[in-house]
This record gives structure tokens, sequence and C-alpha cells, in this order.
């Protein structure tokens, strides 16, 4: 596919790299000539310094002839302006990123009238995520399939656990039948385990399952499977709006440390049941006065990568029972930052970038399936993706013992009319069922793609 | 420094060298040279099998960076310059084996500078062979591995940036698989049309072949002693034109073919070529009609375009013994041979965008001395050039004169006449050929010393891949893991 991005700031950067990845032809469009330099240099792709919304740059990027362009500057007027031109002049699909909540009530409006195929709000994507991790506070990662009838849950096993040094197939049956263990990273290593596979103490499992037994999965694990009662978030930008307004929607007491005075007078307006806090949330008299010793969760949301991690390691030396989220801007350092063991990291740029390259692969895909979500794990080492099943796929309507599958793929789960079934060999995939994947084998575009040739 | 990258690159290299030895072998079982066609199907079957071999264990870490890019290519084009010069040591055509690298090097690196006196009784393939070491190396054989063999993916950019002439090298699709693909098409186009032309105007296929090879990677040789005198002066002509062409920007074309005239004339360096060619060969024409050395003043013209064309473009054809020109015209085109092609072309030399940032950069220096506070920068193409680029090209423009005056240095320890010594440099690292005196158009390399001929290998080479990969490779910090 030709794609045009403009803007190559943190999303930008991570989205060319995943495309760039994936084969596509990207050129990308920035302001600064620096950053164009070292895009170009550690890519295989072309750059072009200039502003995106003008239609001769674009015309210099090809827009003609390109099949998608995706504006992600800094901001939200920008992006929907070159989607605009891009559509008049080119006429693409067109993505644009748009965070101010105040056009996020008008979104469907102006996806209709400027033709955009897709909106998205990276700070409202992660305040989801971390709405989600506050649900079930035990678990490190949560995704949804099946429009959230199905979930995917990461959690770590440790030396009280009931799974540790058990081999997959000794595992009791009340826990097996529930769900499937699709995923175990341990250290550096990612693994998708067979029945012989011993789980270890310290090892990070996947597990996938229909939503209602995840939760039973934990509590028969003896972990907490209830939402947590009160959390305290650091910085009041968009991202802890965003998460504040579920919370308070779920009854949970909510807490925000917002150095801006200014700011923080829009949030009482915006938040009134929240306790807003005007002050600088690494202030360790100020945490300890409004309860950190006490509060079952801890989010920090600052902008400066440093600064939340260590608050969340501080909280952790303080509270350790309290359920952390660190938001980490930095991709780079995925390995290191999981090492420190604290609790969930939300990666805000990852999942924009998963969102985008879940929509390109769907575009690119062939009609009798698509991709209805993709997830990227354990540094983009493994995926999860969901796939409709339409009629006529060599899939359809055989037991999935005599599907012949590529090495490294995994079926998950398979959604047949909405009801969620954790999969054994005697199943079987029917004509519109939606399925789910996870594979060591990035790049599926197809339901197909699984089959051995 | 990946060495198992580099490794890796490199026997894949020799494996395309290989496949191309397999076009003069043909060539020598079409003509019946048999003891030929034995030694290119041996020099031809080692390289696929060691090439093969080499390469059958894929790098883990495929990441290289512009370090391995530049030594690559430096290391890539001495493998090659050697193992190219094995069928003319093999065949006796070149007895001496240092002579027979000097030949081959002079081949890729499309200077058309010989050791040879004769080249009339030549076999047909290992003359074939070396008009076509011209072509492999015009467009650069890197290139060419990037755009057939799957190989570096996102990091074969510091290869092609390394081995592409020019100070800013950039993309023309996002892909350089396909920038290299296109180039390559390009190229081959030019060559065919143009091998057509001359097999018009009354050439044998053999003859329009080569000559097509020598002019299309801008190199020289020439498959009679003669040069291209002998031939009519429509076949001079078309040989003028391509010439010409091929000293252009190749991105030109590209956007020729994706109908956008306006961004192909919007380049600078195009039109400053083609200005500086007409005047140089009105100026030189004339010159040499009033020292009476050609009495019709249309031919005159003539000789004195393609000659202009010959030396800018850096191909080093001669229709007239140009040696025998009046002082303004040799001086001139001594000159021009020191400017060169354009960037991104199959030419050599300074190259002309190079001195056009050259040059204005130091006319908005002149104009801070006037206006101290003045803000001013270098317009290329219609854009500002950031301040990287200029830099570069000044400290190329340093290296390029410290190499030069470095090189005359060594040569002049042979003894030759001052235009001997400093022109041999002056046409190796342009890559030329032809210089003035000994090594004027009739002349050639064969009495320098041995010294003074790897000298000027190496100046050949670093002359065609632009100097920086050749001294990257010299500075000892390269090596280190």
């Amino acid at each position: 596919m030709r794609i045009i991005v403009v803007g190559c700031g943190n999303v930008g950067m991570t989205l060319t790299q995943q495309l760039s990845k994936e084969g596509h032809n990207i050129t990308v469009i920035e302001e600064k000539s620096s950053v164009v330099q070292a895009v170009v240099n550690n890519l295989d792709v072309l750059g072009i310094v200039g502003n995106g919304a003008s239609y001769s740059i674009m015309k210099d990027a090809g827009i003609e002839s390109a099949d998608l362009m995706i504006a992600v500057t800094n901001s939200d007027e920008l992006n929907l302006l070159c989607c605009l031109i891009a559509k008049k002049a080119g006429n693409c699909h067109t993505i644009a990123r748009v965070r101010n909540p105040v056009y996020k009530k008008e979104i469907n409006f102006i996806k209709e009238e400027l033709g955009l195929s897709l909106v998205i709000n990276p700070e409202e994507a992660a305040a989801v995520e971390a709405g989600r991790l506050l649900k079930l506070p035990s678990a490190t990662k949560i995704e949804t399939f099946a429009r959230g009838r199905a979930e995917l849950v990461r959690l770590v096993i440790d030396d009280n656990s009931r799974l540790r040094d058990l081999a997959l197939r000794d595992i009791p049956s009340d826990l097996k039948k529930q769900v499937i263990i699709a995923v175990v990273s341990r250290g550096n290593d990612v693994f998708i385990p067979d029945g012989n596979f011993i789980i270890r103490s310290g090892d990070e499992i996947t597990i996938i399952g229909p939503s209602s037994n995840t939760t039973s999965f934990f509590k028969k694990l003896g972990l907490p499977a209830v939402k947590v009662h009160s959390s305290i978030i650091i910085g009041g930008g968009g991202t802890g709006y965003y998460l504040a307004k579920q919370l308070i929607a779920l009854g949970i007491k909510v807490t925000i440390f917002e150095k801006d005075s200014s700011r923080c007078k829009e949030l009482t307006d915006l938040l009134p049941q929240a306790l807003i806090i005007n002050g600088d949330g690494t202030d360790k008299d100020m945490l300890l006065e409004e309860g950190v010793m006490s509060t079952e969760s801890f989010v920090a949301l600052t902008n400066l990568d440093e600064e939340n991690i260590m608050l969340s390691m501080y909280v952790k030396s303080i509270n350790p029972k309290a359920k952390l989220i660190t938001k980490v801007h930095r991709v780079n350092y995925g390995e290191i930052i999981g090492s420190l063991n604290i609790g969930s990291v939300l990666y805000p740029k990852n999942i924009t970038a998963d969102r985008i390259v879940q929509f390109v692969r769907g575009k690119n895909a062939s009609q009798d399936s698509n991709i209805e979500t993709l997830y990227k794990m354990n540094d983009d080492r493994v995926e999860a993706l969901e796939f409709i099943v339409r009629q006529g796929s060599p899939v359809v309507g055989k037991p999935l013992v005599d599907l012949k599958l590529k090495k490294g793929i995994l079926i998950a789960c398979i959604s047949h009319y909405g009801e969620i079934i954790s999969p054994s060999g005697e199943s079987v995939i029917r004509d519109g069922d939606s399925v789910i994947v996870v594979t060591t084998r990035t790049g599926l575009k197809d339901i197909n793609d699984i089959l051995e040739n | 420094m990946n060495y198992s990258m580099v490794r890796f690159v490199l026997f894949r290299l020799l494996t395309v060298l290989g496949g191309l030895l397999i076009l003069p072998l043909l060539v020598a079982i079409i003509y019946r040279e048999y003891t030929a066609a034995q030694i290119f199907f041996l020099v031809a079957i080692s390289c696929l099998v060691l090439g093969v071999v080499g390469a059958h264990k894929k790098p883990l870490n495929k990441v290289i960076y512009a370090r391995e890019g530049f030594f690559i290519t430096a290391a890539a084009w001495i493998i090659m310059s050697i193992v190219g010069a094995v069928p003319f040591f093999l065949t006796g055509t070149i007895p001496d084996f240092v002579d027979a690298v000097f030949e081959t090097v002079s081949g890729f690196t499309t200077t058309g500078g010989s050791i040879l006196t004769s080249v009339d009784s030549m076999a047909k393939s290992v003359q074939f062979w070396r008009t076509f070491t011209h072509w492999v190396g015009g467009m650069g054989v890197l290139v060419f591995l990037i755009a057939v063999v799957p190989m570096a993916d996102g990091y074969s950019m510091h290869l092609m940036r390394a081995e592409s002439p020019g100070p800013v090298v950039g993309k023309i699709v996002p892909k350089v698989k396909d920038t290299a693909k296109i180039l390559y098409l390009i190229y081959f186009a030019i060559t065919v049309v143009e091998t057509v032309c001359l097999m018009i105007s009354g050439l044998g296929l053999y003859e329009a072949v080569t000559i097509s090879f020598s002019t299309a990677g801008t190199g020289g040789f020439a498959i009679t002693d003669s040069g291209i005198g002998g031939y009519s002066t429509l076949t001079q002509g078309i040989i003028t034109v391509f010439m010409a062409l091929c000293g252009v920007n190749f991105t030109v074309y590209y956007f020729l073919i994706q109908r956008k005239p306006k961004e192909a004339f919007a380049i600078d360096e195009v039109k400053f070529y083609f200005g500086v060619m007409l005047l140089s060969a009105f100026l030189i024409g004339l010159n040499v009609y009033m020292a009476g050395i050609v009495n019709n003043p249309g031919m005159s013209f003539h000789h004195a375009l393609f000659t202009v064309a010959s030396v800018m473009t850096t191909t080093g054809f001669g229709t007239l013994d140009f040696d025998k020109w009046p002082m303004f015209s040799k001086t001139l085109l001594m000159g021009l041979a020191l400017v060169g092609a354009c960037a991104g072309s199959t030419g050599g030399g300074f190259k002309f965008s190079r001195a056009l940032i050259a040059v204005r950069n130091a006319r908005n220096e002149l104009n801070f001395l006037v206006h101290p506070k003045a803000v001013k920068r270098v317009f290329m193409d219609g854009h500002t050039l950031d301040g990287t680029t200029v830099k570069s090209v000044s400290a190329y423009l340093g290296l390029y004169v410290i190499t030069m005056v470095a090189s005359i240095l060594v040569v002049s320890l042979d003894n030759f006449d001052y235009a001997t010594t400093v022109t041999s440099v002056i046409a190796t690292l342009n890559n030329i050929g032809p210089g003035l005196s000994m090594v004027g158009p009739t002349g050639n390399y064969s009495q320098f010393s041995y010294l003074s001929k790897f000298v000027l290998m190496f100046d050949m080479l670093a002359g065609r891949l632009e100097l920086l990969p050749m001294f990257i490779m010299l500075k000892p910090g390269t090596w280190k893991k």
C-alpha cells in the first residue's frame, strides 16, 4: 500500500516503523528537517520536509496515487485539514489523530463530513486500557475481543500460585476448561506453550477466554477479581481526564494531582465528583497527606517517563498492595521497564499504532475474511488477531485437529453468534464466526494465512 | 563493525559478479573463442560457487550503519577489480597482473584510461568484458545488488548512499529496492536506445553494443585504436548526444517518465550543465577553428562539442587528438574535467551540484563581509539547503584537493613532464581517462611505475566512490568491532 504519514513525532515514528516493517511504501512529511533526516536514515521510507497541509507538498509526496494518508501531528486542526486536502486531492483513505475532548463529542459529524476512515484519540484509548486494568487489578494487561465478550488478560505467576511448576496438561480441569493459556513470557523469551510446557514462578502468562471466565479464573487462582475502590491519578491531562471520567462512572473514588492551576479549575468543572489537588505529584508529603499509603490504585500519567517510573517505584515501596499503572512514551526500553516490576505499563504510542496497523492490514486482506482486532504483545514479537471468517474459507467446516496450521499459531478462541468457545481439537469453525488467533508469526493479513500451503 | 553482514554482502556480490561473467562467456562461444570461453567459464563458476557457499549462512544481525555501508562499498569495489582482472591476465591479453587490475579498475570506475598500447588485436569476448565493466560500474554494482537480490532490507540505503554520486543521495520512491530498480531500468533503456541508434547509423551489433556500454557508463574504452575518430559524423553525433544524456541526473528521467516536466526542469545543476556544455563547445570550436586545426567551422563545432561532452561527462572518448589543440582549449577542457557531470548520473568528477553549492556559498560568505548582519542561505533547486549539506561540500572540496595534490606529488617521482604528471591525476581522480601529453588521447598509462599505478588506481576508486568510502576504509577506527 502507498501510505503517507504526516507528522513524525512519537506516534508517527512508531507507526512508520510498524508499517515499514510490514512492507508498505511510506512517505513521511514532517516540518523539522532533522527529524526527517533521522527517519530516512533508519527506515526504508521517503522523507519530505514541509507542512503536510500544503497541497503542493502533498503532491510531492504523491497524494494522487496514495492509498492512505495518516495525519498524526500535534495539532488536531492541522490533522483534520490534512485529511480534508488529502481526500480532495487524492481520494484516498484518511486517518486523523484528534485529541481535543471538544471535538470528541462531534467526532461522528466530523468523520462523516470530512470522509475520514478512522479517527483515533490516543489519550482516550490509553485511558480505556487503564480503566480496564483497574476493573481487574491483578492483571497486568487486558484487551478485549468480539465486542468485549472475550478477553485477553495477562498476569504474573508468583511463588504462591496454584499454577506454579505445573505442566499445562496437568492443570486442574476447573481452571483448564475456562480459558486458554496462549502465551508465556519468561525473561526475554516468548513461548506459545504446548501441553508439556511447565509454568514457573515469575512467568508472565497471557490467557484468552470469555470475559466472565477470566474473572472466575482469577478468583479460582485466589487473586482479587473486584475493581479497585480508590485511585490516585498524577497528571490531569487528556488521559487523566478520560480515565477519571470512566472511574467516576464506576463509582471509584478519584484523586487527581495537577500542577497547573488553570487546568485544575477546568477539571473541577468537568469532573465535579473528583478530588482535584493543585500540586506537584512528585511532592512526597503531599502524596502522603492525600492517602497514597492506603489507596488501592495509583496511576502515573505525567508527561515525563522518568517521573512516572520513579513515582510508581516509590509507591510500590510504601504501598505494595496498590495496583500501579505507569504511562511511558518511549517504546524502546520496554524490556528494562518490564523488569522493574512496577505493574502495568501503558504505551499510548503502541495503542495508537496498533489500531492503525490493524486498519491497514484489514484493507489489505482478501474478501473472505478481515481483521477485526489486532494487538501486538511482548515487544511486537507476538500478535493476537481477531478475524471474521467469511464464506468459502478453507478453515471452515473441519475440526481444528484436521487443519494443517503453520508453526507458531494458536487458535485461542472462537466466537459463534456471540457464544465464546475456548476451542479443543474437535471444535469446528463455521461461516461468520470470529476467530482469535495468537501467533509469533507477525504480519498475518487473512485467516487463510494460518494454514500451511 | 558488523563483520558477518560485511561478509554476507561481499559474497553475494561475488555471486552477482559470477553471473555477470556469463555474458562475456556467451560472446566467446558466439565468436568461437574457445580458450577465452574456458577462462570465462572457470572464473564465473568459481565466483558463483564461492559466492553461494560464502553467503549461505545468513547473518543474525542484519543491522548496518553508515560505517559498514562505506566499508562494504570500498571493499566490494576492490574485490570486483581484482576478480575482474583475472580474465585479462589468464587470456594473456595483459600479461602483468598489476596492469590487468589497473585496466579493470579503470573499467569499473568508468575511467577508461588504458595501459594497453593497442586494442585492435584483442579477442572479441575480452573486448566485450572490458567495455561491459564500464556498464556495470556506471550505475554501480551494489545498486544492482540491491535491485535484484533480497538483502539488507531497510539498511540497503547505506550501501546505495555510499556508492551513488552526489552531495545528497535521495530516493525517488519510498523503497531503496524500487529506487534501484527504476534507476537500472532507465539505464538499461538508454543503453538499448543508443545501441539501436548506432546500428541505424551503420554499425554492427557487436560494435554498437560495446560502444553503448562505454557511453552509458561514461567510461571511454573504445574497441579500436583510432577511438571514435574512425566512425562517421552521424555516429559521432549520436555518441555525443548519449554521452551528454548519461551525464544528467537520472532523477530528471524519472520525473519525465512520471510526466512531471516542471519538477524535471527545476533541477538547477542540469540547466547549468547544459549551459556550460554548449558555451564551452562554442568557445573551443571557435578557438580550434581560428587556430586552423579544423578548416570547416561546422566540423570544428562538432568535434568541440564531442570533446566537451566527452570530458564533462568524464567519458573520455576522442575523435581528434585534443592534445594538439591550442592552450586555451586544453586548459578549458581540464577545467571542465575537474567539475565533471551531474550528481546522480553515471559520470564522475567533482559534480556540478557540488560546484554550484560551493560557488553559492562562497558568494554568501563574500556578502557577509559587506553586510555582516545579513541572513543568507544557499538555494538549490528552489529549496534552501540545510547547513550540513553545505558543510559536507566544503569538507569534500578540501579532501578532494588534498587527494589530488598528494597524488600529483607521488606521481611526480616518475619524473615525467608537468602536463603528464598533473593531468594523469586529474584524469584518473575524475574518471575521465585521457589527460594531456603522454596520457593524452593517443597515449596511455603503461609507462608509469608500479607505485604511480597504485596511486592512480586508488584515485580512480576514490573518484568513483566520491572519496569517503576509500578514506573510511583506510581509517583504523573503522575496523574495530
